[in-house]
Formats: structure tokens, C-alpha cells, sequence
């Protein structure tokens, strides 16, 4: 990284320390087309919006404005409609038969339903990790390049260069550099989540969704992937559902709290978790029920 | 009681696993007390390489080539159109169709293995026989071609129900990931699922080209008999297997001719057994591979 000023004498490297410079570049350089000066402050925007599945209504006039390059947390009780708001953003949900839905979703300003949007651009700018981690069955490697193939990308350069890419930035590819042919089924569980999360990246999301991502990992890999989530929040905004109120009070810095359907309460996450203003987030996040 | 009663069942089950190895076991040997005998008139390489079956000229020749040819004639046409076809029809079940749709096909490819083998080459002979024959402007329609055509059909139940299950059962979770990475339902089929089915596909594969070699009575009435060594499948050729069909009834207990048939039959045994261990063993690997 540093190897432009290994030539030059000490003495030359006046001025601000390097590692920032570098930092900089970096995010520069993962973060793609949108400077961070210039993007929008809100990657998506929920406009009074339903879902039903067939007569069930599952979700009820949510709103809500997701902030960029933040972690953003919904907690709630089970069934209340967390995945199925997740799943709305990235139209996982169109694969359910008879889900009907009505209202908008924006998503970098463009409402994903409307004329001429595609769920495939979409899912390739909105990543997606799932409660128990699902690498294909395929090798390491093959688990790294599918993102690359399946939109375009067949130079082999070109995929070696994405797939260490991607484990380096989930810290994996001093582990795995020697294994990138072993069966991603043959990792421990948070590898293959880490390896999940890393699969994403050579497509560029801007957004990641993660349902429950750490509920099948034990205590030390959820720390260590919670840590790996605030690391990538540099570049990415992420959206996590999580049942656990202290993963949700570590991690982000806006929660929102549904029940039943409804987005009850959404704000900064110290807000939520000191000074509710509903009583049903009260009683919540003190135990009371859920 | 229980106690007894388990043990019992594991002693039946146990019983009904030598038996069927017995059986085969005993199929062999007896094969190879009927055919031995060929090889103190004929060596094997004659045996195996001869290019002339003149089984009741004086002196008799019992070169097999020309069959063992004919028959590989018959089942390369066959795998070449079935696996294609076969693999097709258990994606299509499998991912794409809609439910009635795969319902009805499902049913309908299963039904093929009811209808009797005769039957089909009664089909092949006066139905698709002149088809051949016209389309190609040959002398006769009844080709190795021709057996290629009746024995893919006869080979898709096994393989598209074994490739079908084989697809099913790879966990919707592969599917859902492939399709939230933004990849088309093509690309999730294709990069992720047919991949993870593998092993399960191979087998199909295996068993449904084990089906073609052994099968006798289609063959034997669509490929027009002719023991000559075929250059395309557009000519007439006698298999392996119709040889033994049409000649043993002809043949003397005991006599030379008698004993090249069974000859013939360790042969058969051994490609299927060879086809039957391979397919296993890739199995087994792609268990291995993916725990
Ligand atoms: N495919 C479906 N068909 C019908 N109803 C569904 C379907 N998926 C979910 N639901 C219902 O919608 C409601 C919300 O489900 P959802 O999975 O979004 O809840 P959740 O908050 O993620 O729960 P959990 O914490 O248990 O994961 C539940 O009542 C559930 O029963
Ligand atoms: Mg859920």
C-alpha cells in the first residue's frame, strides 16, 4: 500500500500522517461512482408502504428514510415483519406468490417498482446476507467469482483480482488463500458467513441487507462479524434485523422497532434504547414482552 | 420381545442383501461355465477383435467385433440424444414448469417405462423406421440410428426421474442466494443448482445408458440385424445383445456356437457392472466432496 514513498527519504514525508491519506484513498477507491461529498444522505426511502400476503397484511404504511454509510438495526418482536420489510427492499418478496403490495420504495432515489425497474439491477446494488449462512456448494473461489460472472465479467484477471479483493475486505483471505478450492461447505460457520458477506462485495452493492446474520454464530464469531459490520460502514450502508437489543445497541446508529406490521418507532439508536417515546418500544427493549 | 423382533428384522434384511449378491454372483459363475468352453476354440483376442461373426460356417468364426461395435454404435446415438434430452426434461420439471405442467410430465415420462419393449420396437420398425429411411433417402430405414431413436425414449424415464430427485433435492436456500446476488433463474440453474446436482445427475446418466446396453428386443427389431461393422449410424447393425437373442435358440447345447453366446454374455456383464460401479463410485465422490 505504502510502496510510492518507500523510495523517498523520511525526511520528505512532512505534513499529515500518512494513514490517513491512504484511509482516504482507499474508501475513494471501494465506494464507486458516488464521491462521498455528493451522495444523498438517504440511500432508501419507504413511502407508505403495505404488503399482503394474500389476505394477510404484513406489513402496514411503513415510512421510513435509511441513512447512507450507517448501520441501520429493526428490532421487534417474531412475525412482527422484519424480513418481510427486508425482503421488500431488495423484492426477494416477488418470488412469494400472491404477495400483493401498494406504496413506494426508493432506492437511491429511483422507485423500485416503477416502469422499466429491474429486480436484477436492483439486487446487484442491494446485497443480501441471510440468517443461516448459504454459500453454494461450490468451492471457495466459485462461491467468489459468481457475482462477477453472472453480471458480466469472464476475464480471468479481472476475477482473481475481485475474489481476493473480497476476502481482504472480510479479513479472510490470509485464512482461505490456500484453500480457495476447498467446498465452502467444509468452513466454520462464520467463515461461511464472512465468506457471504464477501461474495457481495465484487459487485459493488451500496446496500446491504442482513437478516439475523449472527444467529446461528456463537458469541466470539458475532463479535468478530459485528466488528467486520462496523469496518464496512465506511462504504456501504447495511440494514440489519436482529432479535438481539444489545447487538442492535452495539452496532447501529438508527433503530427502528416494529410490531405487528408497523413500524412503531424509528430514530438515532442511543434515542431508542434511553428514551423511547412510544410505550410499546419501552416495553420492548425493557423485556417486558417479545 | 422388541429386542427379539429387531433382531429378527435385522437378520431378514441382512439375508435379503447376500441373497441379491448371491444371485448375481451365481449368474456370473454360470456364465462362465457355459462360455469358457469358447476359448479352447477361439483366443480371446480373436474372441474380442475378430472382425467376422460366422458362427455356423466350417470352420466357424466367433469374432465379435462387429457387435461389440454395433452395439456401442447404438448406445453412443442414444446417450448422445438422451442425456441432452433427459437432463433437459428434469430442469424442466424440476425449476421451470408450473406445477400442473410438472405434474403431467412427470407422470407422462414415468409412463414410458410401461409400455413393453416390444411394443416400442413394434413402433420404431413400422412407425419411424420409414421416417429414417425417407428423410435420409437410405435403402432401408431399420439403422443403428433408428435404435438410437427408440432406445433414448426407453432411457428417459430412469434418467429424468434420477436427475429430477437429484435437482429437487438441492436446498432452496443455494437458489434463493443465487437469485438475491440479482442472477436470472437461467444463471441460478446453470452456476448453482445443476452444479450442486451433479453427483445425482451423473448417476442418472450412468443408469440410463446401463438401460441402453442391456436392452434387447427394441434393438433387435429397429436396427435391421446386419453383423458388419458400421462406419455411421446410418446403417443397419446387430448388437451384442440381439445376437444372443436371435441365435440361441438356434444353437446345440454344448457346442461352440452355444458357448460364444454366453461368451457374449460375460461380456454384456461386465460393461454393465463396469457402468453400474462407475456411476457408484461417482456418488460416493460427490457425497465426499460436499458433506
Ligand atoms: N410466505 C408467506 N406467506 C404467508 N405469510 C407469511 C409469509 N412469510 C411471512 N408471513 C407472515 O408474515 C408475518 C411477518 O413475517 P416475517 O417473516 O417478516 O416476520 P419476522 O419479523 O422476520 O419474524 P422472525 O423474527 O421470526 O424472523 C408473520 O406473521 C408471518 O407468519
Ligand atoms: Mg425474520
Amino acid at each position: 500500500m505504502n510502496e510510492g514513498n518507500a523510495g523517498k527519504p523520511p525526511g520528505a514525508m512532512a505534513g499529515p500522517p500518512r494513514r490517513t491519506v491512504t484511509a482516504l484513498e482507499a474508501a475513494e477507491r471501494v465506494s464507486g461512482p458516488t464521491p462521498l461529498a455528493e451522495a444523498p444522505e438517504t440511500i432508501v426511502e419507504v413511502r407508505n408502504f403495505n404488503l399482503y400476503y394474500g389476505a394477510f397484511q404484513a406489513l402496514k404504511n411503513i415510512n421510513v428514510k435509511i441513512v447512507r454509510r450507517a448501520i441501520t438495526a429493526i428490532i421487534g418482536p417474531s412475525g412482527c415483519g422484519k424480513s418481510t420489510l427486508l425482503r421488500s427492499v431488495n423484492r426477494m418478496n416477488d418470488l412469494v406468490p400472491g404477495v400483493k403490495t401498494a406504496g413506494q420504495i426508493l432506492v437511491d432515489g429511483e422507485d423500485i417498482h416503477g416502469l422499466g425497474a429491474e429486480p436484477v439491477a436492483l439486487r446487484k446494488k442491494v446485497g443480501m446476507v441471510f440468517q443461516r449462512p448459504n454459500p453454494f456448494p461450490l468451492s471457495v473461489f466459485e462461491n467468489m467469482a459468481f457475482g462477477p460472472r453472472i453480471h458480466g465479467t469472464f476475464r480471468k484477471s479481472e476475477i482473481h483480482e475481485a475474489v481476493e479483493r473480497g476476502l481482504r475486505a472480510v479479513l479472510l483471505w490470509d485464512e482461505l488463500k490456500d484453500r480457495l478450492k476447498a467446498s465452502a461447505l467444509s468452513l466454520s460457520l462464520e467463515q461461511q458467513q464472512r465468506l457471504c458477506i464477501a461474495r457481495l462485495l465484487p459487485v459493488k452493492p451500496e446496500l446491504l441487507l442482513m437478516d439475523e446474520p449472527c444467529s446461528a454464530l456463537d458469541p466470539l464469531a458475532t463479535e468478530r462479524v459485528e466488528e467486520l459490520m462496523q469496518e464496512m460502514k465506511e462504504n456501504y450502508s447495511i440494514v440489519v434485523v436482529t432479535h438481539n437489543m444489545q447487538q442492535a445497541s452495539r452496532v447501529s446508529d438508527h433503530t427502528g422497532f416494529m410490531l405487528l406490521g408497523e413500524l412503531v418507532e424509528f430514530g438515532e439508536t442511543r434515542e431508542i434504547f434511553t428514551h423511547p417515546h412510544d410505550h410499546r418500544t419501552e416495553d420492548y427493549i425493557t423485556g417486558r414482552f417479545g | 420381545m422388541n429386542r427379539w423382533s429387531e433382531r429378527m428384522i435385522e437378520a431378514a434384511i441382512r439375508f435379503s442383501g447376500f441373497v441379491s449378491i448371491a444371485f448375481v454372483v451365481m449368474i456370473f459363475l454360470f456364465l462362465l461355465t457355459e462360455g469358457h468352453a469358447l476359448f479352447r476354440v477361439t483366443g480371446l483376442t480373436d474372441f474380442l477383435l475378430g472382425r467376422n461373426w460366422h458362427p455356423i460356417s466350417t470352420p466357424p468364426q466367433f469374432g465379435i467385433l462387429p457387435l461389440l461395435l454395433g452395439s456401442l454404435a447404438v448406445t453412443a446415438g442414444a446417450s448422445m440424444m438422451a442425456v441432452p434430452l433427459g437432463i433437459g426434461t428434469a430442469v424442466f420439471i424440476a425449476e421451470v414448469a408450473p406445477k400442473r405442467l410438472a405434474g403431467i410430465l412427470k407422470v407422462g415420462v414415468e409412463l414410458i417405462a410401461a409400455i413393453p419393449s416390444v411394443v416400442i420396437g413394434f413402433v420404431g420398425m413400422v412407425l419411424v423406421a420409414p421416417v429414417v429411411r425417407e428423410f435420409f433417402s437410405l435403402p432401408v430405414g431399420l439403422t443403428a440410428f433408428t435404435g438410437s431413436l427408440m432406445l433414448a425414449l426407453m432411457s428417459m424415464p430412469t434418467m429424468v426421474s434420477i436427475a429430477e430427485d437429484a435437482i429437487h433435492a438441492v436446498p432452496r436456500q443455494y437458489k434463493e442466494a443465487a437469485l438475491a446476488m440479482g442472477a436470472t433463474r437461467w444463471q441460478a440453474i446453470y452456476r448453482v443448482i445443476l452444479p450442486a446436482a451433479r453427483p445425482g445427475i451423473l448417476a442418472a446418466v450412468m443408469l440410463g445408458i446401463g438401460r441402453v446396453v442391456g436392452e434387447t428386443m427394441a434393438v433387435m427389431m429397429c436396427t435391421g440385424g446386419a453383423v458388419a461393422i458400421p462406419s455411421t449410424l446410418l446403417q443397419p447393425v446387430r448388437t451384442m445383445t440381439a445376437t444372443i437373442a436371435a441365435e440361441m435358440g438356434e444353437t446345440v447345447r454344448g457346442s461352440p456356437h452355444y458357448n460364444a453366446l454366453f461368451a457374449i454374455g460375460i461380456v454384456l456383464f461386465l460393461i454393465t457392472l463396469i457402468i453400474n460401479v462407475t456411476a457408484d463410485l461417482v456418488i460416493h465422490r460427490g457425497r465426499r466432496d460436499s458433506p
